[in-house]
């Protein structure tokens, strides 16, 4: 790294440091639908999940915890200038998070079977969409930053700018795993 | 603070590559106007967009302080700009009373107090107060000014549609913003209002994270975080209450979005709309209100807070004194920021709330007034006894120190559970919080841009168009919201339509007129402003680097703008900012980047607090000079 002139990577610490704060923004994000949720779920004995939490849910989680593992061998390898194994891991990643998806969409259609609806008058049902559809977006987003840094890879980008986006993709994948497992435990918790 | 010693060697390096990066020799019109991702050029576009965003409030304002004061007469002229659908026979129409008195809110708030101050002084401040080369991302910064612009457009574009703009006041309380039906403005410009707030959120989010950034990662040599000038504090924990509250209030306007447009029931129940019961139920209006007043409150802070930091720095500068207890000042706007993400409750005490949570939020709004009374003492203490020059900026710094007194006066009042049943949403709020957030923060705005004017233009500003703006503004704004706090305590509630309909406030209309015309007149006062503003930037007076001969980095930078701010090195910083009229030291201020050893005569012995090799030496310069120094005398 000594190479790279010290403002640059002041300024890479910045950008990095940016990460960080938008990890900080959006957990306030969810932190304020949770909230929102217990306030009014407390108000009234009639309202509450009510409904058995589907089974996909525990498939999403360990993909996601899988997904995290191979999005740190992935950063591991690329630091350890393993090419070959750092896009495999990448590209693992990617189809893990699209399993993911999906996972999550059947999870919806199970809700849905159950009578469990979006548009409901027990808003606390509503509120498992907005949680784990805002999340979704954020899986979204990931997966765009993991094709991102693939696609760096691919046009050998010096590797010290593609290690730099891998660290700040991977940074953001572990929060989104963290994120999903307190959406899921608070949900849980409040079956 | 850290890796200083590297830094120094490798800036060199750095210009280098710097013009490979940014390629700014091929700079062109889009690229140095438009599409910048210069600080500097940044700061500037937030800030006229802030002043044009400002006049169009102003002018809605003044708009339904015709209707209050004259609710019977008719306004040919009205009817000729407006249309007969919103001002039908020169008479202001209730809807379009309500959206406007909405989108004044709004506006003032939002785009004119959030954006257009931090905006403005934060992209200009921070980068050249720290001795940074830009933002951290300046990529982002484009981004958040064209976000800002996307939401002014939209809000704007509200007033073009059929059924009109938002009108369910600025706070947007659901029912009556969550149904389409309810009232006009509740149709489509409700739903152009929460797009345009969430352009808003997005921008303010992505400012606010290079804000953050900046500060903590981009400091110069020898710039540690107490060497930090207070506007900088002041920005930087604006930044972080905005990181932590914005997000909040996404997620309330995504679920009012759902309940509008998808059905759910997030915050309807029980609701007749016309006759009609709609099937809703099961939802909580007051479940919007805490979200909303979670960020809400944290809001005003956003407001005031850089307005309390520029000020700090204009009253520093032109007391010629040292501010008065500048940890004092930090330790207070951190307290300030804590604090405020703890009392959203007062804003709810008659919505039922359990009397003994109204009580803890009394309790932490009451305790907000220890922070703030410090900075206010703090002010007079800089003031007391100082060389004053009393520049238009200073005048505007007193001004809001003033506001910031009387309109905190009546928060104590407000603040207080129980005296809250009576003055709860009557004219005793729209007083105090006026007076406040809106002029205070209006006049620490107006004394940033006359004290950074030199910098962002190179020229000055007139002085005399200063002082005309400043004393009309200054009368007229006291003229305006006092009177109100009598009308409050009478019992007159805010929003209302007409004053002719109520027996007990019919007696308030030869008051309403008053109040009108200080308005007008006051509002007259900003075309001084603005011809002062737009002219100077072409014809004003040429500006010296460091025109009131202040200690910041900034004026350390050329006056004409350079890509990456300073030619060559970044100046390194060895005191702090306030070193002004320092005993012993010829001139009556000494910059941020005047070594310790260059001012031999006026060293202190706490300039050297961690650092007894530098004060050895000190000591033996005393010794050869035989001088009665400040630290002999202090060593005695």
């Amino acid at each position: 790294m000594d190479q790279i002139p010290v403002e640059d990577m002041q300024s890479s610490k910045a950008r990095k440091f940016l990460m960080w704060l938008f990890i900080i923004s959006s957990f306030m994000m969810f932190a304020a639908l949770t909230s929102g949720f217990i306030v009014y779920t407390e108000g009234n004995a009639e309202r509450g999940i009510k409904v058995l939490l589907p089974k996909a849910f525990i498939y999403s989680t360990i993909i996601i915890i899988v997904s995290s593992i191979t999005m740190h061998l992935a950063y591991i390898s690329g630091k350890k200038l393993n090419f070959a194994a750092q896009k495999l891991y990448t590209l693992v990643t990617i189809v893990l998070g699209i399993a993911f998806f999906f996972s999550q969409y059947s999870a919806w259609a199970v809700l849905t079977e159950a009578g469990a609806y979006f548009v409901n008058y027990n808003a606390s049902q509503s509120f498992i969409y907005v949680f784990t559809g805002a999340h979704l977006l954020h899986i979204f987003a990931g997966i765009i930053m993991l094709i991102y840094s693939l696609v760096g890879k691919m046009r050998n980008i010096p590797q010290v700018r593609n290690l730099f986006r891998l660290e700040v993709t991977s940074i953001f994948w572990h929060f989104i795993d963290i994120l999903w497992i307190y959406l899921y435990v608070f949900l849980l918790l409040n079956q | 603070m850290a890796s200083t010693a590297i830094h120094d060697t490798a800036v060199l390096h750095h210009h280098d590559d710097h013009g490979h990066d940014h390629g700014h020799h091929k700079e062109t019109f889009i690229t140095k106007y438009i599409f910048s991702q210069d600080h500097k050029m940044i700061a500037k576009q937030f800030l006229i967009t802030g002043i044009i965003m400002a006049v169009i409030a102003m002018i809605l304002s003044i708009l339904f302080r015709l209707q209050l004061a004259w609710p019977e007469k008719s306004f040919p002229l009205l009817e000729t700009f407006l249309g007969s659908k919103w001002a039908e026979g020169g008479r202001i129409k209730p809807d379009f009373y309500l959206a406007l008195v909405t989108i004044h809110g709004t506006m003032m708030v939002f785009f004119v107090l959030t954006a257009g101050l931090s905006g403005t002084f934060s992209n200009l401040l921070i980068p050249l107060q720290l001795g940074a080369r830009d933002m951290a991302s300046p990529f982002l910064n484009m981004l958040s000014y064209w976000f800002f612009f996307t939401a002014c457009c939209i809000m704007m574009a509200s007033f073009f549609v059929e059924s009109g703009p938002a009108s369910a006041g600025w706070t947007v309380y659901p029912p009556l913003s969550a149904l389409p039906k309810a009232i006009a403005g509740s149709g489509t410009g409700m739903t152009l209002w929460l797009i345009s707030m969430v352009a808003f959120i997005a921008s303010s989010l992505i400012g606010a994270l290079n804000y953050i950034s900046t500060v903590l990662n981009m400091r110069t040599t020898g710039m540690d975080m107490w060497k930090m000038p207070l506007t900088i504090w002041a920005f930087f924990l604006t930044a972080i209450v905005g990181v932590l509250s914005f997000p909040v209030l996404v997620s309330a306007v995504v679920l009012l979005i759902f309940d509008r447009s998808f059905g759910t029931s997030f915050y309807l129940s029980d609701i007749v709309v016309a006759g009609q019961i709609l099937p809703n139920q099961g939802g909580s209006p007051v479940l919007w209100q805490h979200l909303f007043w979670f960020l809400g409150h944290p809001e005003v802070y956003i407001v005031i807070m850089p307005a309390l930091g520029i000020t700090s720095e204009v009253i520093a500068t032109n007391s010629r004194k040292p501010i008065f207890g500048y940890h004092a000042m930090v330790y207070s706007l951190i307290g300030i920021t804590v604090l405020s993400f703890i009392v959203w409750g007062h804003h709810m005490f008659v919505t039922g709330m359990n009397p003994f949570l109204g009580g803890v939020f009394m309790i932490t709004t009451l305790i907000i007034a220890v922070p703030s009374a410090v900075k206010t003492f703090n002010y007079l203490a800089t003031i007391w006894r100082g060389n004053l020059r009393f520049t238009p900026a200073m005048l505007f710094a007193i001004g809001l120190v003033s506001f910031f007194i009387s309109g905190g006066l009546t928060g104590i009042f407000l603040g207080n559970a129980a005296l809250d049943i009576n003055l709860h949403d009557t004219y005793f709020v729209v007083a105090h919080f006026h007076l406040v957030m809106g002029a205070a923060a209006i006049f620490g705005m107006l004394c940033g841009v006359y004290h950074w004017y030199p910098k962002m233009f190179g020229r000055l500003m007139d002085e005399r168009l200063g002082y005309i703006h400043f004393w009309l503004t200054f009368i007229g704004a006291y003229l305006v919201f006092f009177p109100m706090h009598f009308m409050g305590i009478d019992g007159v509630p805010r929003r209302y339509y007409a004053f002719t309909e109520f027996a007990f406030m019919q007696e308030w209309l030869t008051v309403n007129v008053f109040i009108t015309w200080a308005a007008i007149i006051a509002a007259l006062a900003q075309v001084a402003f603005l011809w002062n503003f737009f002219y100077s930037i072409w014809y004003g007076k040429k500006s010296s680097q460091n025109p009131w001969e202040s200690n910041t980095l900034e004026w350390t930078a050329p006056v004409e703008h350079l890509h990456g701010n300073w030619p060559g090195e970044i100046p390194s910083v060895y005191r702090w900012p306030y070193d002004y009229s320092k005993p012993g030291h010829h001139e009556d201020f000494i910059p941020q980047t005047t070594p310790f050893s260059e001012t031999m005569s006026s060293n202190l012995q706490h300039d050297f607090e961690d650092n007894p090799e530098a004060e050895l030496i000190q000591q033996e310069w005393e010794r050869q000079h035989a001088v009665k120094s400040p630290a002999s005398e202090e060593i005695k």
